[in-house]
């Protein structure tokens, strides 16, 4: 355990507040590609998720999209984006693989979500006239919200993950102190950033489940049980995370 | 494209290298969690257990991970070993749920019947409602494997050398071919895997319920279990 008091000698001590970049920009290089990637993915997502889940056209490509995204090494994808788009453009190039690497989850969140939803209220909300428009609003968007947001939850998290092998281009990041440690043989160093890394997984997670349960209608979490949703389970899509 | 005609024999032995790194933790992954799964699904304090613990496991990134386990359980951080067990880990972590679900899945009236007919419980469970959860389970066998392929790529950085060399060596040497080389070949056998366990599974379960193509799809992907994270990277 000798290894672990290292590790978090070297997270709590001074020298992280010196140096570039010190820890806590680390962090916040790192919650910032992640949040940026992650709202950019979503705005792709989620109304192309809405509108394949309310006209259930497209259904059978987002469903293999998202299934054969799984099988793309993340590694690799923003080693290639890079080198395609250009060197000097390096930010721009881990961007756009981490929203590529986030789209597929949100989409199959915000898709599956709306199809989960019993045939018949809907049936019903369109008997009592609302507009289709009225129909996404304010019957589907709201029942579909807890698969929509873990949608997001797990595309967070993917892209969170992702961040770290980023760090591998230079484009900073907690994962930056892995990658640095492991030319130069410290590990307490490794082992420390990957302390604070799955910290930061977890908290993220932990934030995400509490907006899950914030979010969510009163209604729809009480007057929803799991069996009323599809004639058959078959029909559900996943929200999950692709690999990496 | 020329060099993919020169390096033809390096990327034959590195998708062979890629497998043979592959395929334990798959397999590892599948036996293990056989009893986790069932644990899950038949106690309540060990499904909440087992299910949060799997949840929060599959959060944790992959270049985390690598790190600590060393340090957990004293092994060589640059070592293949550790790269098989992080990826056992992850692949638990997604087969553990499946597993569950697929026993819960299991019609109970067929359970009882099997009961009634006299089967011993571990009779019942490895004749009966085994096979029955089948599909549902090489399903999440199906997402773990070609998850496992994709992630083997990662070792490269703690120097296991896998298909994932040919991005370190192709972004060093500025090659955007070797990288999409690289790319290309871990998709495809990920695929072709993932091809190979559905026949697999249609040659050992007939029982599958046949259905057409999209339906197929549409029930792996939603019979794939649902982490209550990301994946891990």
């Amino acid at each position: 355990m000798n290894l672990l008091a290292d590790a978090f000698a070297w997270i709590f001590s001074p020298d992280r507040l010196a140096g570039s970049p010190t820890l806590p920009v680390a962090i916040g290089q790192h919650l910032f590609f992640t949040f940026l990637s992650t709202l950019i993915a979503a705005a792709v997502a989620i109304p192309l998720g809405f509108y394949i889940g309310h006209t259930g056209r497209g259904r059978n490509v987002a469903i293999a999209v998202s299934g054969a995204a799984r099988a793309i090494p993340s590694f690799g994808l923003i080693l290639l984006l890079v080198l395609v788009i250009g060197v000097t453009q390096k930010p721009l190039a881990a961007v756009i693989a981490f929203v590529l690497l986030g789209i597929p989850s949100i989409l199959a969140g915000a898709y599956a979500g709306l199809e989960a939803i019993d045939r018949r209220v809907i049936d019903a909300a369109r008997a009592v006239g609302m507009t289709e428009w009225q129909i996404l609003w304010k019957v589907e968007v709201p029942l579909g919200l807890p698969l929509l947001i873990g949608g997001i939850r797990a595309g967070a998290l993917q892209i969170v993950a992702t961040v770290v092998l980023a760090a591998y281009i230079g484009l900073g990041g907690v994962g930056l102190y892995i990658i640095k440690g492991i030319a130069t043989r410290d590990y307490s160093a490794i082992l420390g950033a990957a302390i604070v890394i799955v910290a930061l997984a977890l908290v993220l997670d932990g934030v995400f489940a509490l907006v899950q349960r914030i979010v969510v209608p009163r209604g729809v979490a009480a007057g929803r049980t799991q069996e009323l949703r599809t004639s058959s389970p078959r029909r559900r899509a996943v929200v999950e995370t692709p690999t990496v | 494209m020329n060099w993919l005609l020169d390096n033809f024999d390096l990327i034959g032995r590195l998708s062979v290298e890629h497998l043979k790194l592959a395929i334990p933790p798959i397999l590892l992954g599948f036996v293990i969690s056989v009893p986790l799964g069932w644990l899950a699904f038949r106690f309540k304090l060990t499904r909440g257990l087992l299910l949060t613990l799997a949840g929060l496991l599959y959060t944790i990134p992959s270049l985390a991970l690598l790190p600590i386990l060393p340090a957990v359980l004293g092994i060589s951080f640059l070592s293949p070993l550790n790269l098989t067990i992080a990826l056992t880990i992850y692949a638990v972590a997604i087969m553990a749920r499946s597993v569950a679900d697929a026993l819960a899945s299991v019609d109970p009236a067929v359970r009882q019947a099997a009961t009634a007919m006299g089967f011993g419980s571990w009779r019942r469970f490895w004749t009966v409602e085994f096979p029955l959860a089948g599909p549902v389970i090489l399903a999440g066998l199906r997402v773990a494997a070609v998850s496992t392929i994709s992630l083997v790529t990662v070792g490269i950085l703690i120097g296991v050398e896998s298909l994932g060399y040919l991005f370190t060596n192709g972004y060093q040497r500025r090659i955007i071919p070797e990288i999409l080389t690289g790319v290309v070949m871990v998709v495809l056998i990920a695929l072709i895997v993932d091809f190979l366990l559905a026949r697999l599974g249609r040659l050992l379960l007939p029982w599958a319920p046949a259905s057409s193509r999209s339906q197929r799809l549409a029930e792996v992907s939603s019979r794939t279990p649902v982490p209550q994270g990301g994946g891990p990277v």
